[in-house]
């Protein structure tokens, strides 16, 4: 994190050049260079990131969009989309000598069809108004990041984000049927159609995920899913986070598919019930909050058998969501998780790891001795149905050495993600906050591989450079790094 | 013997350095799908058994040359299957086939396609380069979806050692629905539903008549039949199967079978010949002897493609041609996978 906050100087006559270009068909207001206009764009979610942009431009349709890109294209100008700012890996983070276009003003429903349950809409779209404008036909749009209020569509399709219910319900990848593409030559291409299949490869599952290095999303198709007739919550509390991973374990064992299933642990609990008074129960070592939804029938009966198997798998505290607004109060500890331990220190640092569920209490026992180590606070919210953990390491950035030990922390958790058979992101995405981390999940065959992808997409290298997949030479010198700050050598010299 | 991944790898190197195409082969059940095969066979078969499958975890990785048979029997020991029902087409398909073909069954349109339900990949690209992508976690962002894009590709970016793939739990009963409908009737009731919470799995329109399957827990089932209304089928199960493995009495005889993969709403098609719709409406079967030009016109007009699935005219190409722009995009994303161009050269398009 610290290390990247470094500003790179603006060549005032480049900047000059690409602004008249862009300014030759873009109107004045779409254009930003000025400091004071182009700051606001400096940083996403993760803010211990920063780096003002050379330009911003803010196209209004698909064709400025292309035109743009065509634009940056002939100058060699790279170019980073920027949706809502969400991100949690610094994806949007701007170039010091580059575009950053911003698809905020693309942010129309186009058409809804309530009959065929797909809406065709812009990428500066909002995730949650969707689902909002779906609501009167019964329908609704399934994945629901937890940013969803403020996140982009566009910015979920780069990101392929999830949500609470996407154990059963799937990522942004499961629920989009098509793609309009603008390449960094400003043409545009369609991925996906109005079938479930398409001709040819399966680009539209390849730009899904692919953080805005291989095209800008300018529109997108997205299924639409009949709400459930009805929904209900069991929370149960535990005096151990292991004996809560293997009711979860029971639970998929007995043939469920869970709507949602989330993990607390108590230091969470301990920020999150003063926060919301939810109803946790502070005592508890961990609790799980476990959603069965659909027809009646299926919800009765599902609840009915998860009651069993948490009170069968050593839950001391089981109970059951009486009505919508318990159900509702259940879910708002978990939704307000992030902020409420944001209240207990001055920063924290949002991990992303997914692990094979089976190992989580191994790898919880590793991040406490990891806190031991780094000397800082963790609390750890856990997307538990599909293994996808969200360390929340505390700390405060004013302390350079804090903000160090946080970055070697959360890098730590990564690896231990990846030696347990899991990955260093479940969802937010690798950024550039992940980006050595990828040396160590990836061999190099296998990230010449995505640079080879890359290049057969966007030969310059112009789209988002720098993010997402790290260059060969980056991961011999942070190999070296590595040797240099001597953990295996050197173990008695202290390290700071 | 030496590890067959590495007698691959070999053969793969071999052909790469002479420049010449290899023709991977599973099983052989699709072969009368897609564009003819040219070239040295690579037998993967050999290259068998599950690697791991872990129930509680979803997840099971097997290698490519593993019958499909093999792998749902040890899903089924355990109530779980692989949710996109994928289609036989004979006894001996591979996972590797099945992936490499990406189709997927019935229960398609509800559960999610072959590629929603891969989690990674073990493949050998063109150079013989043995690469990982991918894991056998739910959730994964690391690096582009490589593994999702090498499902349905036909072989032609690279070979598939071993697949993981999440499971699903068998549901605990199942009922079939049917009854008389004509066919725009059973289109605007397959898509009404499908706006419904109701737990619908898959849907069938042939021969005048409409069938539904309902899946989930009994009374829900139950529940959702009183909703539906109609008769109940007696072996639904072998009605599904035959459906999935094109043993039904629609996809026999000699007449050209065409797969248009359209969008559901899309309204009857004007065509000759017979029909069967699956897929809430998103997948029209047709048997037909009109010329490929007129059908492909229809399948775009209905915003799809459509594919020459068996018979017919081997001049026009098995599947819908792409747009320049689209088919400059394969040629390099090929390029980046297969450098030589080595792999089934030609069967999913001529140009690469
Ligand atoms: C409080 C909080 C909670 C969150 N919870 C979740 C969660 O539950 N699940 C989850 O998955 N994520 C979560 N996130 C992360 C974030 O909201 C998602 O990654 C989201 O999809 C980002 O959308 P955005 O519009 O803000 O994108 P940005 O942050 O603006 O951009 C993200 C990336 O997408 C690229 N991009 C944006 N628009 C386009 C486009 N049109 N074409 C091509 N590339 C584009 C950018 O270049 C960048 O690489 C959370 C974030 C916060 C702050
Ligand atoms: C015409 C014919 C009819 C048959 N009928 C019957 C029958 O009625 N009953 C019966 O029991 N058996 C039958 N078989 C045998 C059996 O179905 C097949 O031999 C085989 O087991 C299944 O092949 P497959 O599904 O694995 O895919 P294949 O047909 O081998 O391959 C499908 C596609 O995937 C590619 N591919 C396969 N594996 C990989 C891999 N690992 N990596 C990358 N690409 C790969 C291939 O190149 C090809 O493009 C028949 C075989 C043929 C040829």
């Amino acid at each position: 994190m610290s290390a990247s906050v470094h500003a790179i100087p603006v060549d005032f006559e480049r900047q000059r050049a690409v602004c008249a270009a862009l300014r030759a068909f873009m109107p004045e207001h779409g254009v930003l260079f000025d400091r004071e206009d182009v700051t606001p764009y400096e940083c996403d979610g993760l803010s211990a990131y920063r780096q003002v942009p050379m330009v911003v431009a803010l196209p209004e349709n698909e064709e400025q969009v292309c035109a743009i890109l065509e634009t940056c294209y002939a100058l060699r100008v790279p170019v980073t989309a920027r949706g809502a700012g969400t991100g949690l890996s610094g994806g949007a983070l701007p170039l010091g000598n580059g575009v950053l276009l911003s698809m905020a003003k693309l942010m129309k429903i186009v058409t809804l069809d309530p009959l065929a349950r797909t809406a065709r809409v812009q990428p500066g779209v909002r995730n949650l108004s969707i689902s909002e404008a779906a609501a009167p036909h019964g329908l609704y749009y399934a994945p629901d990041p937890s940013s969803q209020i403020a996140c982009s569509i566009g910015g979920n399709v780069a990101e392929n984000s999830g949500g609470v219910h996407c154990l059963k319900y799937g990522l942004t990848v499961h629920n989009i049927l098509k793609l309009r593409v603008a390449t960094i030559e400003g043409e545009i291409i369609e991925l996906g159609g109005g079938g479930l299949d398409s001709a040819g490869y399966d680009l539209l599952a390849l730009m899904t995920g692919s953080e805005g290095l291989l095209g800008v999303v300018t529109e997108i198709t997205v299924k639409l899913l009949p709400r459930p007739e009805c929904a209900q919550v069991v929370l149960a509390a535990f005096d151990d986070v292991g004996t809560a991973g293997q009711a979860v374990a029971n639970v998929i064992a007995a043939g469920i598919i869970p709507a949602g299933m989330e993990m607390m642990d108590q230091p969470t609990i301990l920020a999150v019930e003063p926060f919301v008074n939810a109803g946790y129960p502070t005592d508890a070592a961990g609790i799980l909050l476990c959603e069965s939804d659909g027809t009646r029938e299926e919800v009765a009966d599902e609840i009915r058998r998860i009651e069993r198997i948490m009170e069968d798998s050593g839950a001391h505290l089981v109970r059951v969501s009486r009505d919508e607004a318990e159900r509702l109060r259940f879910w708002a500890g978990r939704k307000a998780a992030f902020p409420a331990v944001g209240r207990l220190s001055p920063d924290y640092y949002c991990m992303d790891g997914t692990i094979p569920r089976k190992r989580l209490a191994e790898v919880l026992r590793g991040i406490t001795v990891m806190e031991k180590k780094y000397e800082l606070r963790c609390a750890n919210v856990f997307h538990a149905g599909d293994g996808n953990l969200h360390p929340l390491i505390l700390y405060d950035a004013n302390d350079p050495r804090q903000l160090q030990n946080a970055e070697d922390f959360g890098a730590e958790i990564l690896k231990l993600c990846i030696d347990v058979g899991g990955t260093i992101t479940g969802e937010h995405g690798v950024g550039v906050e992940k980006i050595d981390s990828m040396c160590v999940q990836f061999n190099s065959a296998e990230l010449e591989a995505f640079h080879a992808l890359k290049h057969a997409f966007d030969e310059h290298a112009l789209l988002n450079p720098g993010k997402a997949v790290p260059t060969l030479h980056r991961c011999a010198e942070f190999g070296r790094m590595h040797v240099h700050s001597g953990a295996e050598k050197f173990p008695e010299l202290p390290r700071f | 013997m030496s590890d067959p991944a590495t007698q691959f790898a070999d053969a793969i190197r071999a052909a790469a350095d002479a420049k010449r195409p290899l023709n991977i082969c599973g099983g052989g059940s699709k072969t009368f799908y897609g564009n003819p095969s040219i070239g040295e066979t690579l037998d993967v078969t050999t290259y068998r058994g599950i690697i791991e499958y872990e129930p509680t975890e979803l997840v099971i990785t097997a290698r490519a040359g593993t019958p499909l048979a093999d792998i749902e029997a040890a899903m089924r020991e355990q109530g779980q299957m692989l949710g996109f029902e994928p289609p036989h087409f004979g006894g001996n398909a591979t996972l590797g086939g099945c992936i490499a073909a990406g189709l997927s069954g019935p229960r398609r349109p509800y559960a999610g396609s072959a590629r929603d339900f891969v989690l990674g990949l073990r493949l050998l690209d063109g150079r013989g380069t043995d690469l990982h992508f991918g894991g056998q976690v739910m959730k994964n962002v690391a690096g582009y979806d490589v593994s999702r894009l090498i499902t349905g590709s036909l072989g032609t970016l690279g070979v598939i050692l071993e697949v993981s793939l999440k499971a699903l739990p068998l549901p605990p009963s199942e009922m079939t629905l049917c009854r008389e409908q004509t066919q725009s009737e059973a289109l605007a009731l397959m898509n009404e539903w499908a706006g419904k919470p109701l737990p619908i799995t898959a849907t069938c329109h042939v021969d005048g008549r409409l069938y539904v399957r309902l899946a989930g827990a009994t009374p829900a089932v139950h529940s959702a039949a009183a909703k539906l209304g109609g008769e109940t089928l007696a072996d639904g199960a072998a009605f599904w199967r035959d459906l999935r493995d094109q043993r039904h009495a629609f996809f026999s005889g000699e007449s050209p079978l065409w797969r248009l993969s359209l969008s559901s709403i899309a309204p009857e098609l004007q065509l000759s010949g017979a029909q069967l719709i699956e897929w809430g409406g998103a997948l029209r079967w047709l048997r037909s002897d009109s010329d490929a030009m007129g059908i492909r016109k229809a399948a775009r007009s209905g915003d799809g493609h459509a594919t020459r699935f068996r018979g017919g005219d081997p001049r026009s190409g098995a599947f819908h041609p792409l747009p320049s722009q689209m088919l400059k995009l394969h040629k390099r994303v090929k390029q980046a996978m297969d450098p030589v161009g080595i792999f089934n050269p030609g069967r999913l398009y001529a140009d690469f």
